[in-house]
């Protein structure tokens, strides 16, 4: 991959980053959309679709919620499909391996916005008195260094993980020794399984829920049929 | 609920609309969302006497950008409803006290209704389509669409709500979309969740019913322990770890 094409996925990645918490939160930093989106951008929307749903469903059990610390998942998923769109060939392998990087990366990224708060409440203090002193241009000021520093936070996030990982990618797929159908059952049944339990974690709370759910396996189950 | 005594153009709701799109742009640990509620309501105090820069200006905008909690999308109904206050003159210390007053309720509601039942329901129904066999765009649009129907209405209500009630505002928030709207999303949610996994599985895994049928059970043996251990593990982590685990042992073997 070369560097304007790097460039160009950092550009995306950025963008995605920013509508985690900045900007316009969206929701196109979603897995399910980034992945896709990079997937269609590299020319490979049905691979970016397949690491999209399956990060969805460990997305579903982390919540965005207020100052606690959770994955990153606009710029992890840019490099998650940039790597999967990148493999020769569509399989079980690369999609896992993109599913790790995905996943580990999204909690870098979460780290690196704990740093990017810290930074703005630093700029913050610093302007405390002018904020105090009504300042127009003290308070745009501040929520446009906030967004621009965000923006460079996931499009510096997004060039690190391709250049770190592509290369790993490409010398560990050739050595994968594990057999297709096992490599993508795992890969699904690990992914459903923290969907199942985000299911729980996040409706149990509501009364009669659990049996809703079974209503939706046995629907589900009534589908499959139909939809096979 | 009483008339305001000023108007607030269209133009300048629509200011503050786009700028709710970036009220947390500044986020920070120390005052939170604060600055981005000065930002949001900065539109508005323009109006005020001796408009931008003038004494009232200077003191409104200020006191709306110290310390401020709120979910964002609910915040939408903090900025309306100061936006108002401050425009009829209200008393600077009431002012404070009614902000503060608006934190917790707007975060709590917007948290159980939007990052607890909204967001996971609209990403279970995408996932609901994709297993119903629809391609990339048909799964993204519907989860696009689906949510930001839903988020960009919250922004909008919100908005219009608080500047209508102003300081009766809390009344607002007994709206029954609020109140009931996250035990109904989270029932229907349950729903999607179980009708969609087994369909994303056997999409993903391809036609093997045998896999399928043992990949189904490994599922439901896995979600059974995850939920014994609610709270106590992030199943995330832990699957991930696994994941790793099997890479590594896959790649060196």
């Amino acid at each position: 991959m070369n560097p304007v094409e790097v460039g160009a996925l950092s550009v995306l990645g950025a963008v995605l980053g920013l509508d985690v918490v900045s900007f316009p939160q969206a929701m196109l930093s979603r897995p399910l959309v980034a992945a896709t989106l990079t997937g269609s951008f590299l020319g490979a929307p049905e691979r970016g679709l397949l690491l999209g749903v399956t990060l969805e469903c460990f997305a579903l059990d982390t919540l965005p919620v207020g100052a606690s610390r959770y994955p990153e998942w606009g710029s992890s998923s840019v490099v998650g499909a940039t790597l999967l769109a990148m493999a020769p060939a569509p399989s079980a392998a690369a999609l896992l391996l993109a599913v790790v990087v995905s996943l580990a990366w999204s909690w870098v990224g979460g780290w690196s916005m704990v740093q990017l708060r810290r930074l703005n409440a630093r700029w913050a203090s610093a302007r405390h008195d002018a904020v105090a002193r009504g300042s127009r241009r003290t308070v745009i000021g501040l929520q446009l260094y906030g967004m621009t520093a965000d923006l460079a936070r996931g499009g510096l996030m997004t060039a690190v993980g391709i250049v770190v990982f592509a290369p790993l990618m490409a010398r560990a797929l050739p050595r994968w020794s594990s057999g297709e159908t096992v490599t993508g059952a795992i890969v699904m049944a690990s992914a459903a399984i923290v969907a199942a339990g985000a299911g729980h974690k996040v409706f149990h709370a509501v009364s009669n829920t659990r049996f809703w759910f079974v209503a939706g396996i046995a629907l589900g189950l009534v589908l499959l049929g139909v939809v096979r | 609920m009483s008339e305001p005594q000023v108007s607030l153009p269209t133009r300048t709701r629509v200011a503050i609309f786009l700028r709710t799109l970036a009220i947390q742009g500044a986020w920070n640990y120390e005052t939170l969302v604060g600055n981005g509620v000065g930002f949001c309501v900065e539109p508005a105090l323009r109006r005020l006497p001796g408009g931008v820069g003038g004494e009232a200006y200077r003191s409104a905008l200020a006191r709306q950008s110290q310390y401020f909690n709120a979910h964002p999308y609910l915040a939408a109904v903090a900025v309306g409803a100061l936006a108002r206050v401050e425009l009829e003159g209200t008393d600077p210390a009431k002012i404070v006290r009614f902000r503060t007053a608006l934190c917790g309720p707007l975060g709590s509601v917007g948290d159980r209704l939007v990052w607890a039942a909204w967001l996971p329901f609209c990403a279970l129904l995408a996932l609901l389509v994709f297993g119903c066999g629809a391609g990339a765009a048909g799964t993204v649009l519907t989860f696009l669409i689906s949510y930001n129907v839903g988020h960009l209405a919250l922004r909008v209500w919100g908005i219009n709500v608080g500047w209508r009630e102003g300081l009766n505002v809390a009344s607002a928030l007994g709206n029954p979309v609020l109140r009931q709207g996250p035990i109904h999303i989270a029932r229907w949610g349950a729903m999607l969740a179980g009708a969609s996994l087994p369909l994303v599985v056997q999409r993903l895994l391809g036609p093997d019913r045998v896999v399928l049928g043992e990949v189904l059970v490994v599922v439901a043996a896995g979600a059974f322990l995850i939920t014994r251990f609610h709270g106590r593990i992030e199943a995330w982590k832990w699957l991930l770890g696994m994941l790793a685990l099997f890479a590594l042992y896959s790649v060196i073997r």
